[in-house]
């Protein structure tokens, strides 16, 4: 399969500029101007990828592959496999209707949860292809022949391709059934309250380490029940994982489960010896993996502390808020809040999850264009882990035509709050409690917060004063002298704030 | 190519992984997660050559599969993520008056 030819070394450049194509297609997402060039070159990069895969691997005639599963030097037009080759053309032709009518059609507010289903498709892929190569290890060229004296010849697979092959189904498996789970969260068909199983750590710790002895069992051996078995546990293992981390802690799943999609690819490049997939999987893996850290780090989280699991569900077990003594606090209308807009000079809107949710972000750009027709500033201030996956905030406020350049990151904005008239907080709450900066036994202390409450005037949006945050913990701005309650769902308040705009 | 220079370009590649993606600006992470989710898709180039593999039929099939999951992605991934950096605009000079 390595013979040095002309054709081999044209693939190999072709793979490469491939991969730079992918470096390319990241790059150009460092701004909003470049990004759509970008995302063309990650296209240009994937044809690239496609074309030379099928050029060099044009189907064949059963009797034309050698016994060593070497291609027979010469290729005619009679010894393609027409058929088969159509067949792989009509695979490919589904999928693409398959995907752009999702691609299409699906509500930008469903996009953690696309995401979510677009990496459970990447790892049953990673997990297909592995079981193809375990297989047919020929065709991959991953295997010798051996023509034994008695009996029919058998083919030996090289003990690294077996490694990287039993790591990347495994990892495959993972990233599939793992985000399976998180779109089931993510879609609302199962709760997104973490499930804690008694002994939980042991027992994933335990399934773990099996894997990777099996992995190890099956490089030495290559026998069959090996792989089947850790392919058997990853799958259970991905599940076992993400079930027990709560709705809020899905940007951190969901970034991890891309890394992980990523080096399910890497690991398949290693056995197929393709730099296209190497330098993929590498760039998918620590994009993911740096996403999750940005999570984890606003959040004041370590990694393990999210991947454990159970964050809220301890908290709102206790003695939460509840117990505590009822506080007075203001409830606003919809007319005070649009009066206290419009005389403000600066308007901060805090968006949360609960605008994702309510679908406000429309309304909430109807209102943002009165308050400027009144001569209003407004910008959005956007907390990094706001909504459920990284940058979920800011590609709905784009959806509502809300330019970029009013958009900003909390250390870009927080030190304005003090100069706002009124921060319009709808649907967060605890990345914009103060109790993360002052009170060392609360759950969120340390996680870097909004500092509406420097504002003049808070208007916060929420459904009801029952409710906390996902963090189980009762939130001082709702008892300040200089904030008003609006107690209703967001998109009706908004709707009724832009009615007494007019 | 053997093992060690294969090794090399991968983590030459993690390299720069790192750096481009820091770089990323945060109000594109979600186009970033859909558009890796895409890349990481070339995972199709091992499905497309177990699918044209002559001489072993169940190995063909779930190449085929394979193929047909790897596309979705693809095409998918790429189209929802044209879909959301067209939506991204800066502000509008004022050379719009009509809007009154």
């Amino acid at each position: 399969m390595e013979h040095v030819t002309a054709g081999n070394s044209f693939a190999a450049l072709a793979y490469l500029v491939a991969g730079v194509c992918f470096i390319l297609a990241l790059r150009g997402l460092s701004s909003p101007a470049t990004s759509q060039q970008g995302n063309r070159f990650g296209m240009i990069g994937m044809a690239i990828a496609v074309v030379t895969t099928l050029v060099t691997h044009i189907p064949l005639l059963s009797g034309d592959v050698g016994l060593d599963g070497d291609r027979i030097a010469s290729v005619s037009a009679f010894s393609i496999d027409w058929i088969a080759f159509l067949e792989i053309l009509a695979a490919i032709g589904v999928g693409a209707i398959i995907g752009v009518t999702i691609a299409k059609r699906i509500a930008m507010t469903a996009m953690p949860q696309l995401v979510a289903a677009f990496h459970s498709l990447v790892g049953l892929a990673a997990v297909l292809v592995a079981v193809a190569a375990y297989l047919n290890p020929m065709a991959f060229g991953i295997a010798q022949m051996v023509i034994p004296m008695i009996g029919d010849p058998f083919a030996v697979i090289n003990p690294v391709s077996k490694v990287e092959m039993g790591l990347g189904a495994a990892i495959g498996a993972i990233t599939f059934s793992g985000s399976v789970i998180a779109f089931l969260k993510l879609n609302g068909n199962m709760s997104g309250k973490p499930i804690l199983l008694p002994g939980r750590h042991a027992i994933n710790l335990a399934v773990l380490a099996t894997i990777l002895l099996l992995v190890a069992q099956f490089a030495h051996s290559q026998d069959a029940w090996p792989f089947w078995t850790l392919l058997a546990l990853s799958f259970v293992i991905g599940f076992l994982l993400i079930v027990p981390i709560g709705g809020a802690d899905m940007p951190v799943v969901v970034s991890m489960l891309n890394s992980y999609s990523g080096w399910a690819a890497a690991a398949m490049g290693f056995t197929l010896h393709n730099t296209a997939m190497i330098i993929t999987g590498a760039l998918v893996g620590s994009s993911g993996a740096i996403l999750s850290y940005i999570m984890c780090r606003a959040m004041n989280r370590s990694f393990l502390s999210v991947i454990a699991g159970g964050f809220g569900a301890e908290a709102s077990g206790g003695a939460g808020g509840e117990a505590k003594e009822q506080r007075p606090w203001k409830r606003g209308s919809a007319d005070d809040a649009a009066f206290l807009m419009q005389q403000a000079e600066q308007v901060i809107i805090v968006p949360g999850y609960g605008m994702a949710v309510a679908q406000a972000q429309h309304v909430l750009r109807e209102m943002t264009d009165k308050l400027k027709e009144h001569g209003v500033r407004v910008k959005f201030a956007i907390h990094p882990v706001a909504g459920r996956m990284p940058g979920h905030m800011n590609v709905l406020l784009a959806e509502a035509n809300v330019p970029y350049d009013e958009v900003f990151e909390l250390e870009d904005i927080n030190s304005e709050f003090a100069q706002t008239d009124v921060a319009f907080v709808i649907g967060a709450n605890d990345v914009t409690n103060p109790a993360a900066k002052t009170d060392k036994s609360s759950p969120i202390y340390g996680m870097p917060v909004l500092d509406v409450e420097k504002a003049k005037t808070v208007l916060f949006v929420k459904r009801s004063m029952g409710g906390v945050g996902y963090a189980g913990v009762d939130n001082d701005v709702f008892y300040m002298d200089n904030t008003m309650m609006l107690l209703a769902d967001a998109k009706k308040m908004v709707e009724e704030i832009v009615k007494a705009l007019d | 190519m053997d093992f060690v220079s294969i090794l090399s370009i991968f983590v030459m590649a993690c390299f720069v992984g790192y750096y481009v993606v820091w770089s990323v600006t945060p109000a594109l992470h979600t186009p970033l997660m859909a558009v890796t989710n895409a890349i990481s898709s070339v995972i199709i180039v091992g499905a497309l050559v177990a699918s044209a593999a002559a001489g072993f039929a169940v190995s063909k099939w779930l190449g085929l599969a394979a193929v047909v999951l790897a596309s979705i992605n693809i095409f998918g991934g790429f189209a929802v993520t044209q879909r959301m950096l067209a939506m991204y605009k800066k502000k509008e000079r004022p050379a719009a008056p009509a809007k009154q």
